[in-house]
């Protein structure tokens, strides 16, 4: 017995001491950053390469949680750094007053356009600054395709197509900054009524709604679900990896830009400053070609150096809109809760109804063809499908300045909706459902 | 008794309150109203009760698995008990988001069952969809709370109560429903408690499945959202809380009716397992076996991937390689140097404070009991991330006395966050073993002159040393493998343990395999490890779950 805790107490020491590592490096910058690891360890590796003396520290954590650390520890800031891909993350940060202002030095900002489309690369106000741009796109598990005899989606359009009913996959926007603007870019292409009603068309197709961003390429890549919507370094990277995995943007998307700032009152502002500079340099921007990256450098010319069939966002025809950046932050709160509410949230109950129409809607095609009387049931199938797609809240009031901001700072108020939204959603799906189910009995 | 009340309030009391006066707070001040709000939505009421309902479902089935296991390792004696017994405890150890891709890639929509049923069925079966998939993950995951802690009790059963019903002709079922039955109540009921609080608080399998109507994902959801204070975020954290400590009370209430102490603790001396041969073991094998292969299923679609480079519809990967081992041992080592120091550090802390809290909770006549009682069982209901953001919150910007920075700087935070959050399993753990022995036997030393500090080292310690391994064993094993606090608290990723790495890896497509990797070791540490304590304490006992 004693020798035993003798032998463990040995060990815990050896352990405790070998698992303290030397506090010695001088000279550091802490980066928070919700990248993957291959992303971050190639830069720290480069930086350190080009920066001798400097050690890049790396706390990697989700979004949300870096957001929550990062004003956690405002009284005295350890990190230096914040890097991450959501533009909400950092419009949330500057609104708190915890990034610091910063300007780009010259020979660096010279090379970098203001806008990508209708997207600004960098905040106008310095305090956070585009270093590469992705945009959102389909990518499909080709296995899988083939073996359901499935087409690819090629436009967000397609994702309402019945034949897909079930095998589509997408992460909640209220999760994932980047679904977000696809969300909107969708609601500001075809307008708010129609818009939602091709996401809630969609929303009753998808497979799951996963909660997490990199949900949905593990499950496409998986095979679990045919396709997802995605960011396009998901799709490309799934892609060098070896996966058998294809990825296309739709014409219709949104190109946004994946930022860095300086976090206030940073402990090591110079070194801050110094990452920062080699972001956006031509060798840090190189860095994103390198396949387990896969990502799109904010310097135009540098594609002509790139990979051959690199997609290129500053030639590529994007979006056929102008994005409205401002409506797009001004309703965020309120677009996304509604998503989770009529659509994450109640998605057994949207998704069934969905299914019943099509269902309804194949019976009503056959019996038509046998020359049956269907207008009664293509009413009530028309009535479902209005229930299904119809959104409880109209565009002008959901982008009301007044109501977002009390959505934000009254619980009662975002209470209340919240619960109208939920409660109106619960019983439209469950009376498009019925009304399908009376077709597809009418029919038979 | 101060001391270990300061400590639960520095570490559990202040940080969470921190947190949840958020939920009381209104305009003007403390309000009953967002409480009140709650049932009235139907999406919270839903969630409520899908959160009662799994909960329900994966103590009932948890028991149906892990009874039978339990009565089998204990009362039979076999050649490869010890290897069930390890085999036992591993699905505990499913590192979350490893699980995750393991499970589908078994049991998804196109995993390896459902791709075999199609090719000679024609047909898939929806194991991993809603409310069912997250019920059917949980039972998997959580049956040996209730088994270790069902064989815990049974060891400690004098055979001798067992013999008396023999010998007045009571035998087989009847036997065990009218004798062992009632005498393994009190570990039977703190395993079933344990599976279903975790079960309303766990985070990773409905997180995994995409199944957000219960309690738990609502709260995390509405917590980590970006640019908003969702005050409802909290007032579920608060009914979480609620919950589990009703269930509590009432699983106590329900102990509280009978006696269960057995007198003649190990004085008997006879062993209470049968050497079993022939058509009996068989069948004991063939249970056995069935129910943890099925259980297992998840850890080996974890080692396949380990070794895939490519594995994507279809059943097997098609491409292999050592590379992933290669990252994870040689180029970042410290992830599974770290978890080893935090989660032994952890379990230490939690073994040392759960046999003092036991001890004091059955033992002791000191004022404010129930509140010791209630205190030490709150972790289990606080989600990690509203435990992490306390932490913070408290911790952070002044430099702690004695190391001269603030705790949060220190990967000291995960010890503390780990053995605080993982205390409540090795208090029950401790405070079933203490259950069953007898004061007399205490009585009987301090009527010899032995002191009452002398007392407990030396008879009720010994005499609970199967409740604290099981208990120590059972910090160890979770906290190994801890990713909702850990994700807040890391303060740099040279500080970060296993499960903080799998995390990391399987952001991407080319991280799976080492993410996969890493699981394996988690599972491989833990399983090394039950077997060493089984053989340790075998040599003796023959089980360490058997004092």
């Amino acid at each position: 017995m004693r020798k035993i805790a003798v032998c463990c107490l040995i060990l815990f020491l050896a352990l405790a001491f070998s698992a303290f590592p030397a506090f010695a490096a001088s000279k550091e910058v802490v980066v928070v950053t919700s990248f993957p690891k291959e992303l971050f360890e190639t830069y720290k590796k480069a930086f350190e390469v080009k920066h001798p003396g400097i050690k890049v520290v790396i706390n990697q954590k989700p979004t949300p949680a870096g957001v929550t650390y990062i004003r956690e520890t405002r009284a005295k800031p350890d990190a230096d750094i914040f890097w991450v891909s959501a533009v909400d993350a950092f419009q949330a940060l500057k609104s708190e007053g915890l990034l610091e202002k910063y300007t780009l030095p010259k020979e660096i900002a010279a090379r970098i356009p203001s806008k990508i489309g209708a997207f600004p690369i960098h905040d106008p106000d310095g305090t956070y600054f585009g270093f590469a741009v992705s945009g959102y796109g389909l990518m499909w598990n080709k296995p899988y395709m083939a073996a359901h005899r499935l087409s690819p989606p090629r436009e967000w359009t397609d994702l309402t197509d019945p034949k897909y009913y079930g095998h589509l996959v997408i992460s909640a926007p209220s999760r994932s900054g980047t679904t977000h603007l696809t969300i909107e870019v969708i609601l500001q292409a075809y307008g708010w009524e129609k818009g939602w009603a091709l996401l809630l068309n969609a929303g009753g197709n998808m497979g799951t709604i996963t909660e997490r961003s990199f949900g949905v390429p593990e499950a496409v890549i998986t095979g679990q679900y045919g396709a997802g919507v995605v960011i396009d370094f998901f799709g490309l990277s799934a892609i060098a990896s070896g996966h058998p995995i294809d990825f296309a943007y739709p014409s219709m998307t949104s190109v946004v830009p994946a930022s860095v700032g300086i976090i206030k009152n940073a402990p090591n502002p110079e070194n801050a400053r110094a990452f920062v500079n080699y972001l956006l340099s031509e060798d840090g921007q190189m860095v994103l070609f390198s396949p387990d990256i896969g990502r799109l450098p904010v310097i135009p010319d540098l594609y002509a150096k790139g990979p051959k069939d690199y997609p290129n966002p500053f030639v590529m025809k994007l979006g056929g809109i102008t994005f409205n950046e401002k409506l797009s932050s001004d309703r965020r709160l309120i677009v996304n809760s509604l998503y989770d509410h009529i659509i994450t949230f109640r998605h057994a109950e949207l998704k069934a109804a969905w299914g019943a129409i099509y269902k309804a809607e194949e019976a009503i095609g056959k019996a038509r063809a046998a020359g049956k009387d269907v207008s009664a049931a293509m009413k009530a199938v028309g009535e479902a499908r209005k229930l299904a797609t119809t959104v409880p809240i109209d565009g002008k009031r959901a982008a009301d300045k007044e109501l977002n901001k009390a959505f934000k700072e009254k619980p009662d108020v975002k209470s209340r909706l919240e619960t109208e939204w939920d409660s109106f959603a619960k019983a439209n799906y469950a009376k498009a459902k019925e009304l399908a189910e009376r077709a597809l009995a009418a029919v038979r | 008794m101060a001391a270990l009340l300061s400590i639960l309030a520095a570490f559990i009391l202040y940080p969470l309150a921190r947190v949840l006066y958020v939920a009381f707070a209104g305009e003007g001040g403390p309000t009953l109203s967002h409480l009140f709000a709650f049932f009235r939505r139907p999406l919270f009421r839903e969630a409520l009760y899908n959160s009662l309902l799994a909960g329900f479902l994966a103590v009932v089935f948890g028991s149906l698995i892990g009874l039978p296991l339990a009565y089998f390792t204990v009362k039979y004696d076999f050649k490869g008990k010890i290897v069930l017994q390890t085999l036992g405890v591993l699905p505990l150890v499913i590192p979350p988001f490893v699980g995750a891709v393991a499970f589908q890639l078994i049991l998804g929509r196109s995993g390896m069952v459902n791709l075999l049923l199609l090719q000679y069925l024609g047909t898939t079966v929806p194991f991993m969809e809603g409310l069912p998939g997250v019920v059917l993950v949980q039972t998997l995951h959580y049956f040996p709370f209730i088994m270790l802690n069902a064989a815990a009790s049974l060891t400690n059963i004098d055979p001798s109560l067992e013999e008396m019903a023999q010998n007045l002709g009571s035998y087989g079922f009847r036997l065990f429903r009218k004798v062992t039955l009632p005498l393994m109540m009190p570990g039977y009921i703190a395993g079933a408690l344990l599976v279903f609080i975790r079960v309303i608080d766990d985070l990773g399998t409905p997180l995994m499945l995409n199944y957000t109507k219960l309690l738990a994902p609502q709260a995390y959801l509405r917590i980590t959202t970006v640019g908003i204070d969702d005050v409802d975020g909290y007032v579920v954290c608060v009914i979480l809380v609620i919950l589990s400590l009703v269930s509590l009370w009432i699983a106590r209430k329900y102990l509280s009716l009978s006696e269960y102490a057995t007198v003649q603790r190990g004085a008997s001396g006879s062993s209470i397992s049968k050497k079993i041969g022939g058509l009996k073991l068989f069948i004991v094998l063939g249970i056995s076996i069935l129910i943890l292969g099925i259980s297992l299923l998840p850890h080996l679609g974890i080692a396949l991937l380990s070794f895939s480079k490519v594995w994507s519809f279809s059943m097997l990967p098609t491409a292999y390689t050592w590379g992933n081992y290669d990252e994870i041992l040689f180029r970042t080592p410290h992830f599974v140097k770290n978890t080893l120091l935090y989660s032994l550090l952890a379990a230490s802390i939690d073994v040392l404070l759960g046999a003092i809290i036991a001890f004091l909770l059955i033992r002791g006549r000191v004022f404010g009991r129930n509140l010791l009682d209630a205190i030490t069982t709150m972790p289990l209901a606080i989600p990690g991330v509203v435990l992490a953001v306390g932490y913070l919150r408290v911790f952070y910007g002044w430099n702690f006395p004695g190391i001269g920075k603030p705790l949060t700087a220190t990967w000291f935070i995960l010890v503390i966050a780990y053995s605080m959050r993982r205390l409540p399993y090795t208090v029950r753990a401790c405070y079933a073993a203490m259950q069953q022995i007898h004061i007399s036997l205490e009585e009987a030393a301090l009527n010899l002159g032995a002191s009452r500090r002398r007392t407990f080292l030396k008879i009720t310690l010994p005499l609970m040393f199967g409740g604290l391994i099981a208990g120590g064993l059972i910090s160890f094993v979770t906290s190994s493998v801890e990713l909702s606090s850990t994700i807040m608290l890391v303060p740099k990723m040279e500080f970060g343990p296993l499960s903080y790495g799998i995390y990391i890896y399987m952001q991407s497509a080319i991280g799976r395999g080492p993410g996969a990797a890493l699981g394996v070791v988690a599972i491989g540490l833990v399983a090394v490890g039950t077997y060493l304590i089984h053989r340790i304490f075998g040599g003796r006992t023959g089980s360490a779950f058997r004092v």
